[in-house]
């Protein structure tokens, strides 16, 4: 997989320098007619930039920055009347209100619930898969198998299953009340529950491919020093894994603050907002209160953070392109 | 003897078996209660013991899913906007892909961290103007509205950008040489040999677009736009007390990217894992 980001995104750009070395290396040719096929090349280039350039500055720019300007703005109670500018008071009342902190609360909860108790499910399953028996792709596709699944999908089957009348965790005993997702001190663990099976056919998927690009010799050498399977696995599967591993706990936990479909479909933030993600409260803010300024707050907040923990990604890509190979 | 190493063997095997199988029945359970619950009657779903094995099944409840329960035209509606946004991202980001391979101009590098900026920027975070936006177009439940936001991906670029590099500069001498300008090469040449990480991104976009659901349940208002994920939210809300028929509707909600998935297993794991591990 000779494009599979062993240079990562910063690697890329080390890459672009590189281009433009090679490229300075060849001759130049007459000076009048290079320049206009310069011209040419560079129109053309522009041309082929354009569509998603396009696409980008409508759907991703221009609401991403204008969602700073909009919290300047206090958006009337009733529609028609004329927003008012509040400064950094709206960005001030917001982010300081107990809504959102206690919606912070829930989401890095969340976050906490599913993230290391998914990537150990999907390591330990991958460990398990990664191993010469006879039937094993068998294993492997089941493992893998909640990825044909949506979080819609996910949703609906637990939903069902969760029941208290035609539920089956009630037959097998589990039937706490009020019922799971309507109980406040269970449902963010029952939707977390949801989210770490649906993800663990992704996280699966992952955890193997890691696996298979530990060199085989690696572990046979420290076989060949006597070391047994545990201590192997801690030693150096482990270690020589923890890029993926790292991988998957930033990208899983910027999925946590994206969550928002298993909230919808369940519990729509109760019980008593107990499970008022992030993007939850961004989208009632925005489809039921209506409240743009408010929620374009909210959606800075929401950005501050994902950025923070793409900011750590990149980092740790970038010391991987140092060392790799 | 049972203290024997082959013995030893044999039974390490045979554990290693049951764990395995232990986890599998874990793993697919609830996709297994699935199938037989859309097969039974909702009286049969409630009885207790369970039943685990559909003795008589009862294939109504698809057709009621199908044709009641609009999923019919859900799935019509998601494979239209999935379509559209796998065709446009793959379009879009070869062409970006291209100018940043191959081509020299100024700004090349600036433009290059324009494209990796929007990875950083959750769509989540653009809807308060983006549906007014949409508002505005008056695209609000339409399939442009559920499409076009989406027809750029700068992660495709970048996949296919790595791609392109990896295209040996020989060839591109020889296809000058043989008179073949920018878009021959680019559609006879370069898109044929990136063909593995084309085939990833595809697999990647369909797979995004399909399981999309706060957009599409921001922009549409009724069934004739609505999308699966969002139609299955209806079918449970609307259908309490036929649950067999919302479990019907789950299956037919999945198939397509269970399909989808048996037939491009490899690719898929290739762009999921771009990125991740090195290989």
């Amino acid at each position: 997989m000779t494009y599979s980001g062993d240079s990562g995104t910063l690697g890329a750009l080390a890459d672009l320098g590189e281009a433009d070395q090679v490229e300075g290396e060849i001759p130049r040719r007459r000076g009048r007619r290079f320049g206009r096929r310069r011209m040419r090349e560079m129109g053309f280039a522009y041309l082929l930039l354009i569509p998603s350039l396009f696409i980008f500055g409508v759907f991703v720019f221009y609401p991403f920055f204008r969602n700073f300007y909009l919290g300047f703005y206090k958006t009337p109670p009733f529609p028609g009347l004329p927003t008012r500018y509040v400064g950094f008071d709206q960005y001030r009342d917001v982010l300081s209100s107990q809504d959102f902190i206690d919606s912070l609360k829930t989401t890095v909860g969340f976050a906490l619930l599913t993230v290391p108790a998914g990537i150990a499910l999907g390591l330990g399953l991958a460990v398990l898969a990664h191993q010469q028996l006879k039937g094993i792709g068998i294993y492997r596709t089941i493992f893998s198998s909640t990825i044909a699944t949506s979080v819609a999908v996910a949703s609906v089957i637990f939903g069902t299953l969760f029941n208290p009348v035609v539920g089956l965790l009630p037959w097998l005993g589990i039937n706490p009340q009020p019922p799971i997702l309507e109980n406040p001190d269970l449902a963010l663990i029952g939707v977390a529950i949801i989210t770490i099976w649906q993800t663990l056919g992704l996280t699966f998927i992952l955890m193997s491919s890691g696996l298979q690009s530990i060199p085989e010799e690696m572990d046979e050498a420290a076989r060949v020093d006597g070391a047994g399977p545990w201590r192997r696995f801690w030693r150096v599967t482990l270690p020589l894994l923890s890029p993926t591993i790292f991988f998957a706990v930033v990208v899983g936990s910027i999925f946590a603050f994206q969550t928002f479909g298993q909230i919808d479909i369940l519990t729509q933030g109760g019980p008593l907002k107990r499970t008022n993600v992030l993007t939850y409260f961004v989208y009632t803010t925005l489809r039921q209160d209506n409240n743009d300024g408010k929620a374009a707050v909210l959606a800075v907040a929401l950005f501050s953070i994902t950025f923070v923990l793409t900011l750590i990604q990149m980092r740790v890509l970038e010391r991987r392109v140092h060392y790799g190979r | 003897m049972a203290g024997s190493p082959r013995a030893r063997r044999m039974l390490g095997k045979s554990l290693r078996y049951l764990l395995l199988t232990v986890l599998a029945i874990v793993v697919i359970f609830p996709l297994y209660m699935t199938v037989v619950n859309s097969l039974l009657r909702p009286s049969q779903i409630a009885a207790r013991p369970p039943t685990f094995f559909p003795t008589n099944p009862q294939w109504s409840s698809y057709s009621s899913a199908w044709n009641a329960g609009h999923m019919s035209r859900y799935l019509l509606n998601s494979a239209i906007q999935t379509l559209i946004i796998t065709v446009g991202q793959l379009v879009t980001a070869i062409l970006a892909a291209y100018a940043f391979a191959f081509l020299e101009f100024p700004l090349k590098r600036t433009l290059f961290l324009v494209f990796l900026s929007t990875l950083m920027v959750p769509f989540e975070v653009t809807i308060v103007t983006n549906l007014a936006t949409i508002n505005d177009l008056g695209w609000y439940n339409s399939y442009q509205g559920l499409a076009v936001p989406f027809l750029a991906t700068g992660f495709g670029a970048f996949l296919l950008r790595q791609a392109f590099l990896q295209v040996p500069r020989d060839l591109q001498d020889a296809a000058s040489l043989d008179g073949y300008g920018h878009w021959k090469f680019m559609t006879r040449v370069a898109v044929p040999l990136a063909r593995p990480a084309v085939a990833a991104l595809g697999v990647f976009a369909f797979l995004g677009a399909w399981n999309q659901y706060l957009w599409p349940l921001l922009v549409t208002k009724d069934e004739k736009y609505r999308t699966v994920q969002i139609g299955l939210k209806q079918l449970r809300a609307t259908s309490i007390d036929q649950v067999n028929v919302t479990f019907a509707g789950v299956i037919i909600a999945a198939l397509p990217l269970v399909i989808l998935l048996l037939l491009f297993q490899k690719q898929l794991v290739r762009g999921l894992t771009a990125g991740a591990v090195k290989g």
